[in-house]
C-alpha cells in the first residue's frame, strides 16, 4: 500500500490499567471503506475515538503508540486538536441532532468554524445533505425543527452535518444500529457514493454489513487485531481461526 | 401449621394499611395547609376589595394614614427590585453553573458545590446588616446620590440570595445533558468553549429557564434584606433614575406595617389584600416554572 491514509503504529489505549487495545497496527487505504468489526468490548469504539481524539477529555485513560494522518502523528504538540476534529469527522451509534432547525444542524461545524458567507453556506447545506442521500426529502422543509425527522432521516442528517466540513476521513461509529433496514440501506448506499471523495472508517452494527460494505476489513478480538485483508479474502477464506469462527457464527 | 401463617398474613396486611393510611393522610395534609393559608388569607383580605375603591387600591399613593392604600408604587417597586436582581444574578448563575459543571477541575468543583450551598443558608438579616453598612454607603459615595437604601442596592443583595438556587438548578440541568451532545459537538471541531456555548447551554435551556423561574420566586418573596436596603419609600419608579432611588415592596409594607396596625381595621385588610397579590404571583411563576420542568419530561429528555 502506497502512502496510507492513517497508520496506526502499536496503539495500545487502557482505561485506567484495563487494556482495551494492545499493539494494534494498522494502514488504512484512502477512499476506500474500511470496517472495523469484533464482538462488543473488543476495543472497535475506542480505536475509532482516538484517531479524532475524542477520548481526550475522558480521564484516566492512557495511550501508547502512534497514529498517523498523511503522515503527520495526530498526537503531536503542533496539533490544534479542533482543526483535526474538523478533518476527521465522526458519527455516532445514536442519531444526534442538536436542538435547531434542519439547516441549522448541518450548517453547525461551518459556523462555529466562523463561516458567514451566505452562498457558500447554502453551496454546503445542499451539497452535504445531497450526499447523505437526504436532500430529496427535506429541501422544502429546511427549516423546520430537526427533530420532526424520522430516526433514520436523524442519522442521514447527522452524516450531512460531519460532511459539511468537508473532512479527509469520516468516523462511522455503528451508524445504523437504531435504524429500520430501509434506512439502513440508504445509508450505506450513500457510503459507496462517498468513498470517492472521503476514507471511511466504520464499526458496523452487524457482521452481514460488514461483509455488504467493507473494502477491508479488520478483526478485533478483546483488543487485539487478529487479521486485517480486503473483504473477499476475510470473509471467504480467512487464514485465522478465530476470524473463520467468529464469520461463520460459531460464536459472537 | 397452614392457619397460623395466614394469621400473621392478616396482621402484615393491617400494618400494611395503618402505614398506607397514615402516609397518604400526612401527604394530603401537605395540600391541605395551602388551602387553608390560602383561605385565611382570602378571609382577611377580601374585604379590602369592597372597603376600598378600586380606584384608589390601583392608585399611586400608599399613605394608610390618610385612608390611601394605592398598591402600583409597592407592585412595581417589587417588580423592580426583582427585575434588577435577576438581571444580575442571570448571568452570573449560568456563568457560574457552567464553569462548576463543565470547566472546573473535580477537587474545585467539590468544594465549590458545598460551598455554594452554604451561601443559601446565610440568614437575610445578616445580608441586609451587611448591605446597610458597607454596599449602602459604597454607593451613595460612589454615585453621589442622597442615599445608599436604592433599588438598585435591595437587587444586588437579591441576586446574591437568589445564586444559590439558581446555580444548583442550572448545574442540573446541564448534568443531564446527554454526554453523546458534547461528543456530536467537538466532533464537528468545536472547542470546548463553543461546545458548551452553542450545544451544551441551548440543550439545558429549558432547565436554566427553570432555575431562573425559582430563583425569581426567591427574589420576590424576600422580605428581611429587602426591608433593610431599599429604603421603603412608596413611589412610583418613573423617572429614569428610580433605579438608584428607595422603593417599597409589598413584601417589605406587610412586614412593616403589619405590627402596629388595628386588627379588623382597613389598613389590617390591605396589607392582607398585598399578600394576596403576592401568593399569587408567586404561585404563578412557580407554575410556570413547574411546566417547563413537565414540558421537558414529557418529551423525554432536553430538545
Amino acid at each position: 500500500m502506497v502512502d496510507p491514509k492513517i497508520h496506526l503504529d502499536k496503539v495500545s489505549y487502557a482505561y485506567g490499567d484495563n487494556w482495551v487495545l494492545r499493539d494494534v497496527t494498522l494502514d488504512i487505504a484512502a477512499n476506500s471503506v474500511t470496517v472495523f468489526f469484533g464482538p462488543a468490548g473488543s476495543g472497535k469504539t475506542s480505536l475509532l475515538r482516538l484517531i479524532n481524539r475524542l477520548n481526550d477529555l475522558v480521564e484516566g485513560t492512557q495511550m501508547k503508540g502512534r497514529i498517523l494522518l498523511d503522515g503527520q502523528d495526530i498526537y503531536g504538540s503542533d496539533i490544534h486538536v479542533p482543526q483535526l476534529r474538523q478533518r476527521v469527522g465522526m458519527v455516532f451509534a445514536l442519531p444526534l441532532p442538536l436542538p435547531g432547525t434542519i439547516r441549522e444542524n448541518v450548517l453547525y461545524g461551518l459556523k462555529l468554524a466562523g463561516i458567514r458567507d451566505t452562498s457558500r453556506l447554502d453551496e454546503s447545506l445542499e451539497r452535504s445533505l445531497t450526499q447523505a442521500a437526504l436532500w430529496e426529502e427535506v429541501k422544502d422543509r429546511l427549516d423546520d425543527p430537526s427533530t420532526d425527522l424520522s430516526g433514520g432521516q436523524q442519522q442521514r442528517l447527522c452524516i450531512a452535518r460531519s460532511l459539511a466540513l468537508e473532512p479527509d476521513v469520516l468516523l462511522l461509529d455503528e451508524p445504523t444500529s437504531g435504524l429500520d433496514p430501509i434506512s439502513t440501506r440508504k445509508v450505506e448506499d450513500s457510503l459507496f457514493a462517498l468513498k470517492q471523495q472521503y476514507s471511511i472508517i466504520i464499526v458496523p452494527h452487524s457482521i452481514q454489513q460488514a461483509a455488504r460494505i467493507a473494502d477491508q476489513a479488520a478483526f478485533f478480538l478483546m483488543g487485539e487485531l487478529v487479521e486485517y485483508a480486503p473483504r473477499k479474502e476475510l470473509f471467504t477464506q480467512p487464514r485465522d481461526k478465530r476470524t473463520e469462527d467468529y464469520v461463520t457464527g460459531r460464536f459472537g | 401449621m397452614v392457619a397460623q401463617p395466614r394469621a400473621e398474613a392478616a396482621q402484615a396486611g393491617w400494618r400494611e394499611f395503618i402505614i398506607e393510611a397514615l402516609i397518604r393522610v400526612l401527604g394530603f395534609s401537605t395540600i391541605g395547609f395551602v388551602l387553608l393559608i390560602f383561605l385565611f388569607l382570602l378571609r382577611e383580605g377580601v374585604p379590602t376589595f369592597y372597603e376600598v375603591s378600586p380606584s384608589n387600591l390601583f392608585g399611586t399613593h400608599w399613605y394608610p394614614t390618610f385612608d390611601l392604600f394605592g398598591t402600583l408604587p409597592l407592585l412595581l417597586g417589587s417588580a423592580l427590585v426583582t427585575v434588577t436582581a435577576i438581571l444580575i444574578a442571570l448571568p452570573l448563575g449560568v456563568a457560574t453553573a457552567v464553569f462548576v459543571r463543565e470547566v472546573a477541575p473535580d477537587w474545585a468543583r467539590e468544594v465549590l458545590k458545598p460551598l455554594i450551598e452554604v451561601l443559601a443558608g446565610i440568614p437575610s438579616v445578616v445580608l441586609g446588616f451587611f448591605g446597610m453598612h458597607v454596599i449602602a454607603p459604597l454607593i451613595r459615595e460612589t454615585l453621589g446620590v442622597p442615599t445608599g437604601l436604592t433599588v438598585f442596592t435591595g437587587g444586588l443583595l437579591l441576586a446574591y440570595m437568589a445564586l444559590p438556587t439558581i446555580i444548583s438548578v442550572a448545574e442540573d440541568a446541564l448534568d443531564a445533558v446527554p454526554k453523546s451532545f458534547r461528543d456530536a459537538g467537538l466532533a464537528m471541531g468545536a472547542t470546548q468553549w463553543q461546545t458548551i456555548w452553542r450545544v451544551v447551554v441551548p440543550a439545558a435551556r429549558s432547565g436554566i429557564t427553570t432555575a431562573v423561574l425559582l430563583g425569581m420566586g426567591r427574589a420576590i418573596g424576600e422580605t428581611m434584606a429587602v426591608m433593610m436596603v431599599t429604603g421603603n419609600a412608596a413611589r412610583m419608579p418613573f423617572t429614569l433614575d428610580s433605579l438608584f432611588r428607595p422603593a417599597r415592596t409589598m413584601t417589605a409594607t406587610i412586614a412593616a406595617e403589619m405590627g402596629e396596625v388595628a386588627q379588623g381595621s382597613t389598613h389590617y385588610h390591605a396589607l392582607f389584600g398585598i399578600a394576596i397579590i403576592l401568593f399569587l404571583l408567586t404561585f404563578l411563576i412557580n407554575l410556570v416554572a413547574a411546566s417547563t420542568i413537565f414540558k421537558k419530561q414529557r418529551r423525554g429528555g432536553l430538545r
